[in-house]
């Protein structure tokens, strides 16, 4: 078994079905960065252009961040591939725990700023 | 032996302890030290019992008093209570969901270390200019700089480093349960102490956080002149009450959960029937988790937060009796109409429902934000939190100890003097504490070193320490106990001295470095009480006998643990005269830490082979 490691490969081990998938999730990886990048830019151009009133900026620069936030955990990080419900349920518990937190802190402490 | 043939060569008995990855060594290392700990904290309660055993006493000053006081609760909270649940959860654990180890072996005995060495630097806090003396909550201002001594920076470093060992147990834990469940072990059949293990776990990961980030906040504050907590200059001294409570509540359940998980395990054991409700009891343990990180805010009903949000936590905090009240009634009807026997555990269990139940009405009392206002601050609080802590947490630690002892140790405690530590300790602990809620409910308030005469308040405290004085006698019985059955009592051999039914109980006594010879089968609920009715009592195997592949001990973690003692030393030395600067403190601790990082990583380390035969002929000779 040893020995034959250092001669080249000939083919590659992957069946017919594993490199179609791989494939797949090689361009789901390309569009989600390109749509990724897309919201970057879309973002830019919320806070650059004149005419935007920011009451509107603010929360729509909020909801993209969530998007980037879900294609991020659940494309990149692969949340979304099999046998990932533990860390899918502990992150999502996270969230449900974190965020009631963050919204009373504000509210509480009545300390906003940004 | 003939496992030390094949395990290279015979180790000393310390350096088989300091380098051991075994989680039933690491247990009793955890066993050893909580319950150091906690002697040295029921001391020190003791110590302060008797200041206020008459009125104007000038047993020790008010200054000692804060010190014994904060030492007290910290002490108990983080490195008694904790580890003795750690202790058991590392022994039984693994055995009970069919396993050979936990998931990271390594890891675990780091955890240890870690615990042990912020637990010792909060300790030495002592000979370095006073303990730590704010209250075991830590509140700024007084715990800032300008009003604390320098025991609150033994407090924030202690806590940070003991914490880190704290979590890493704990995800360790919740890799355990999720990953190595024996074969049919669905999580619907996980023994309930397996489940509140869990809940616990969950519950450190997202409460130690936020404590991690207040004490950091805290630290930066003290050492580096920050100036979070500083209203002069901008900082908000609210802000740590919230991030310490946010913690703080949900550490309550971390402690009492696992309680509930041995409750849950010994009661049907001794009532020889199943679970009342198993599946409502996996649920009420998830609701409880839930809910006790959404309640933070009632410990601060009186800090001016404004009607509505005293009133939405008010209420959420009464929601919390619901799924309690469910445990309960299970625990009852699962003793209703049983054959209960009762063996000292059972005491100490059946006891523990009555007295959990009393802590749970005053915490609905104290729940009721108007009237928060009159018990604020008062022994009414420090006779609620002793209930649920002393009445049960303690006593579901002592039910687990009696339960498990002839598992842990290869020999049984004696049940007549066990008996007896039971009503000593159960009645001090009731003289104790019970008139405490009359002397709050009188005015006494907490954290005061002395009272005045003629207020009504002479004789109930003198009862009080007549109490405290019961239960240190009752902790002497247990100690003579325990050495007396090290001594006398009978080795127990064979594997299930209780007739109990959950996984644990099918192993050899002494139970081998591997656990199980080969992973046991699970087909139902109480899978060792299943096979005792349907098959012929033994478990059956999963897998052919084969070889145990093991990890190897490792001296690292101890070194680790070292590095950042050193380190979290050298942070309190900034204000301190020593000899050596505290920039070289923790470059030594830093690298030490690393260095032990960078070893354990460039190393390769494939654990060693228990041959086939070998487990064949360790077989034979246990069984």
């Amino acid at each position: 078994m040893a020995e034959n490691l250092n001669q080249p490969f000939e083919e590659s081990a992957m069946n017919k079905e594993e490199k179609r998938k791989l494939n797949r999730e090689q361009r789901i990886q390309v569009i989600a960065f390109a749509f990724m990048i897309g919201i970057t830019i879309l973002a830019f151009l919320a806070v650059g252009a004149e005419g935007i009133p920011t009451i509107f900026t603010t929360p729509f620069i909020l909801l993209l961040a969530l998007v980037q936030l879900i294609i991020q955990l659940y494309y990149f990080m692969h949340l979304k591939d099999k046998d990932h419900g533990w860390p899918s349920s502990f992150m999502i518990s996270g969230l449900v725990l974190a965020a009631p937190m963050i919204v009373a802190l504000i509210m509480l402490l009545g300390v906003v700023k940004y | 032996m003939v496992s030390e043939a094949t395990n290279t060569r015979k180790k000393s008995v310390l350096w088989d302890w300091l380098t051991t990855v075994d989680h039933k060594k690491i247990a009793i290392l955890y066993l050893i030290a909580g319950t150091l700990f906690f002697v040295k904290a029921g001391l020190m309660a003791v110590l302060f019992r008797i200041q206020l055993i008459a009125p104007e006493m000038e047993f020790i000053s008010g200054q000692t008093f804060n010190e014994l006081v904060t030492m007290h609760g910290t002490l108990m909270l983080f490195l008694a209570v904790t580890p003795l649940f750690f202790a058991f959860a590392n022994y039984v654990l693994p055995l009970q969901i069919g396993a050979r180890d936990v998931a990271f072996p390594f890891v675990n005995a780091l955890g240890f270390w870690l615990f042990l060495s912020g637990g010792i630097l909060l300790s030495i806090s002592w000979f370095f200019g006073g303990a730590p003396d704010a209250g075991w909550t830590s509140y700024v201002p007084l715990a800032s700089r300008e009003f604390g001594g320098i025991g609150i920076d033994f407090y924030v470093l202690g806590l940070q480093i003991s914490g880190f060992g704290t979590l890493i147990s704990a995800i360790n834990f919740i890799v355990t349960i999720i990953n190595m469940r024996a074969p049919g072990m669905t999580m619907m059949r996980l023994p309930l102490f397996c489940w509140t293990m869990l809940i616990t776990s969950m519950l450190i990961v997202f409460a130690f956080t936020p404590l991690a980030a207040g004490l950091l906040l805290l630290m930066l504050d003290r050492v580096f002149d920050a100036q979070f907590f500083i209203p002069g200059e901008g900082g908000n001294v609210v802000l740590w009450q919230h991030i310490f409570w946010i913690f703080g509540h949900p550490e309550v359940y971390i402690l009492v959960m696992p309680a509930f998980g041995i409750i849950s395990e010994v009661v049907p054991a001794f009532s020889k029937k199943r679970l009342f409700g198993y599946t409502s009891m996996v649920f009420a343990v998830l609701i409880i988790g839930f809910l006790s990180f959404m309640v933070w805010m009632h410990h601060m009903f009186t800090v001016g937060v404004g009607p509505i949000a005293n009133s939405v936590f008010a209420i959420a905090t009464m929601t919390i009796a619901v799924p309690t009240g469910i445990k309960v009634f299970n625990w009852l009807f699962t003793m209703w109409g049983g054959k209960l026997r009762f063996t000292t555990a059972m005491h100490f269990a059946a006891s523990f429902v009555p007295t959990f139940v009393l802590g749970g009405v005053t915490g609905v009392m104290l729940a009721m934000a108007p009237v928060d206002h009159l018990y604020h601050d008062t022994y009414f609080v420090v006779a609620h939190f002793h209930y649920i802590i002393v009445g049960g947490i303690v006593l579901g630690l002592l039910a687990g100890l009696f339960y498990w002892y002839p598992k842990m140790f290869g020999h049984k405690l004696n049940e007549t003097l066990g008996i007896i530590f039971f009503w000593v300790f159960y009645i001090g602990f009731h003289l104790t504490f019970f008139i405490q809620h009359i002397l709050g409910l009188i005015g006494m308030p907490r954290r005061v070193y002395t009272f005045l005469e003629g207020q009504g308040m002479d004789t109930m405290n003198f009862i009080s320490t007549i109490g405290a004085f019961m239960m240190s006698v009752a902790i002497i019985i247990l100690v003579i106990n325990i050495i007396y059955s090290a001594l006398k009592a009978e080795r127990v051999t064979e594997k299930d001295p209780w007739d109990a039914r959950t996984l644990e109980w099918s192993t050899n006594t002494p139970i081998p470095e591997y656990n199980f010879a080969q992973t046991p089968q699970v087909r139902s609920l109480d899978p060792l009480f299943y096979e005792k009715i349907h098959g012929n009592g033994e478990m059956k195997p999963a897998e052919p006998l084969d070889d145990i592949h093991m990890p190897n001990g490792s001296i690292l973690p101890f070194i680790m643990s070292i590095g950042m003692f050193i380190g979290g030393f050298g942070f309190i030395s900034f204000h301190m005269d020593l000899f050596i600067s505290p920039y070289v403190l923790i470059a030594i601790g830093g690298i030490t830490f690393f260095g032990g990082m960078a070893a354990r990583s460039l190393q390769n380390d494939y654990g060693y082979n228990i041959e086939k035969e070998t487990v064949e002929s360790m077989e034979k000779e246990l069984s």
